[in-house]
């Protein structure tokens, strides 16, 4: 048996999602944004659903996103995307949209759009990539970034006293009656890499069972704007970070915890 | 269809749900609301697409966000929600989208007050937002205009993928008049093949967006939108012309004051000074070339508007400074009387006439005279 006929007999297990373009990511090394793009990718493969969805993409690092994930993509203004994806989902209301944000975007310029998207309970889908800090201008101060924590607007860390307390988006939005799916998930290691994947399908799927308004947040790694290497980052998200934002279910809705995946 | 008596924001949101508007969202502002409340029960009663954002910035992106889909689409507010929406507005012309918004202006600046005013002149005819683009701007005088003007709206929208604007005030929005609406029109049933709605069938990802990294990328589209501008300014050349065949002065004004001041012209040609009126319905484009045009045959211009001179800048470009023109303005959410205008015209007929100096410095100081 030859090589060729070896591979044709084996069964391919894993391999570039359709929905990923071919381009490589331009994120720095060790950045998970890569790894967030790639799961999205995969459910909207696994759902079948390409033909039908629409992204928002954010400002920030993620500002690229629509020259990865191969579907129709929108660019929002600064904190805007959860308007911009009311804006097309009340138009096609039959349509996946979902918004691409980190948490500069989000929960910082964006609060208020979040908090209202949440709470009409707003048929999308957010992925909040959460890497506490304020990644593409170059590391400042984020809404999120974690007591003591020193970024270039904070130098001397962050002083609670003076510069107040990370806000805890899951914690916040799971308050509110429109949320059907609520979740944190962290993408320090393979095990909940695959967690995540789980909750991003639960996410989409709760959007296209009409259920209302779903996130998935991402604490995510940036070790440039961090300063650490990539394996150090990994290791001060699993001391550092979670801690701080602990990983689980803040809002699941009853259907949705009988869903097999 | 018959006339109805009907209250001109309540007559905008009717005509442009017969315009086949898909989707609306607002926030309530004064005197706008009654456009927000209209559309709360119409819209969602024909299936279509209503919400009440939580903010005019949030309810821009909405529109932003509806618009990408190719979809007609609405918001309407009033001043200092128009200035809220600045952000929303840049970013809609720079992705070159179609939507009809409707400015209810009031006075200024800040929160101001609820008077008639066109203190927003400046903000949509010649800027608002960051950055290199234009608006189309209808301004119409009375409830039958404001509808006729808004069904066509959505069509000069989409034509030009600009950003068409329905300019009023209080005046405009509040008063009951009799008026005809047009039939109901059927919805889109075809997208541009720009509009981003899923790509269905395998087809190419679209993508929307005003972010050109390249800096000569974004020179080219803002390059191909000045060329839609320029055409606009060749043929979305709109005016009303009264009694100006024999005139020797005229009065230009649009939306209220041009409405206001006809009654003024007309008590002016009673007195048999020959006086017309030149009322621009389209004020962006401005119509430039007419005004040039018609000054050349005039003695003196009257400028009358709710505000300090904003259009007034836009003529005196026009006429090059060849013919005299005088100013009369009401600023603070106030409108002129009848027998203000027409006094500013017996001072326009008595002269001297001077082409020299500022129009808005004499006025200036007229007014500075008596406060």
């Amino acid at each position: 048996m030859n090589i060729r006929q070896e591979m044709e007999m084996e069964e391919i297990i894993y391999r570039r999602p359709s929905t990923l373009t071919e381009l490589s990511t331009g994120y720095c090394p060790g950045c998970t944004h890569g790894v967030a793009h790639r799961l999205v990718a995969e459910v909207i493969d696994e759902m079948g659903i390409r033909g039908q969805t629409i992204g928002v993409a954010p400002v920030g690092c993620s500002v690229f996103a629509y020259k990865f994930i191969d579907v129709d993509f929108v660019q929002a203004a600064h904190g805007r995307a959860p308007a911009m994806a009311t804006g097309i989902k009340r138009a096609l209301p039959d349509r996946i949209v979902f918004t691409y944000q980190g948490d500069g975007d989000m929960i910082s310029i964006g609060t208020g759009e979040i908090v209202h998207a949440a709470t009409r309970g707003e048929n999308i889908t957010v992925i909040f990539i959460n890497n506490a800090n304020f990644a593409m201008t170059g590391g400042q101060m984020a809404p999120t970034t974690l007591p003591g924590m020193k970024t270039t607007s904070s130098p001397l860390g962050r002083d609670v006293e003076q510069m107040g307390y990370p806000i805890r988006a899951c914690e916040v939005l799971a308050t509110l009656d429109g949320t059907s799916y609520v979740v944190r998930r962290s993408l320090h290691n393979p095990k909940n890499i695959r967690m995540a994947k789980k909750a991003i399908r639960i996410a989409f799927e709760a959007q296209a069972r009409g259920m209302g308004f779903s996130m998935v947040e991402l604490l995510s790694t940036c070790p440039t704007n961090w300063g650490l290497s990539p394996v150090q980052a990994t290791k001060w998200l699993e001391e550092k970070m979670l801690p701080y934002y602990p990983l689980g279910d803040y809002k699941v809705h009853p259907t949705l915890s009988d869903l097999k995946i | 269809m018959s006339r109805q008596l009907l209250k001109g924001n309540e007559a905008i949101a009717e005509a442009a749900v017969r315009a086949g508007l898909q989707a609306y969202f607002g926030y309530p502002i004064t005197p706008q609301t009654e456009l927000l409340e209209y559309l709360s029960l119409r819209m969602p009663e024909l299936g279509r697409g209503f919400v009440q954002a939580e903010s005019e910035l949030a309810a821009i992106n909405m529109v932003y966000g509806a618009a990408c889909t190719g979809a007609r689409v609405m918001t309407s507010s009033s001043s200092p929600g128009i200035s809220l929406m600045m952000e929303g507005l840049s970013y809609i012309a720079g992705t070159e989208l179609p939507v009809v918004m409707v400015d209810v202006m009031r006075g200024g600046p800040g929160l101001g007050n609820l008077g008639p005013s066109q203190g927003d002149y400046n903000q949509i005819v010649h800027g608002g937002g960051h950055g290199d683009y234009h608006c189309l701007a209808l301004a119409p005088s009375n409830v039958q205009e404001a509808i006729d003007m808004t069904a066509e709206a959505f069509d000069l929208a989409e034509q030009y993928r600009m950003i068409t604007w329905i300019v009023i005030d209080g005046l405009i929005g509040q008063i009951m008049e009799p008026a005809e609406l047009p039939p109901m029109q059927p919805l889109k049933t075809s997208y541009p093949d720009w509009a981003t709605r899923g790509a269905e069938g395998g087809r190419k990802a679209r993508l929307l967006k005003s972010f050109y990294v390249d800096t000569l990328e974004e020179e080219a589209v803002n390059i191909r939108m000045l060329k839609r501008w320029q055409e606009a300014r060749e043929h979305l050349v709109r005016y009303r012309a009264y009694y100006m065949e024999d005139a020797q002065f005229a009065v230009i004004g649009f939306g209220s004051a041009g409405r206001i001041a006809l009654s003024a012209v007309r008590a002016a040609r009673a007195e048999g000074i020959k006086v017309g009126l030149l009322r621009p319905l389209v004020i962006s484009p401005f119509p430039e070339a007419v005004v040039r045009e018609v000054a050349d045959r005039l003695e003196g211009i009257l400028v009358v508007e709710m505000n300090a001179g904003m259009m007034l800048d836009d003529v005196l470009l026009a006429t090059e400074k060849k013919t005299p023109v005088e100013f009369y303005g009401r600023v603070g959410g106030n409108a002129p009387l009848p027998d203000e205008i027409l006094e500013e015209i017996h001072r326009l007929a008595k002269g001297p006439l001077t082409t020299s100096g500022h129009p808005r410095d004499r006025w200036f100081n007229r007014i500075s005279k008596n406060n």
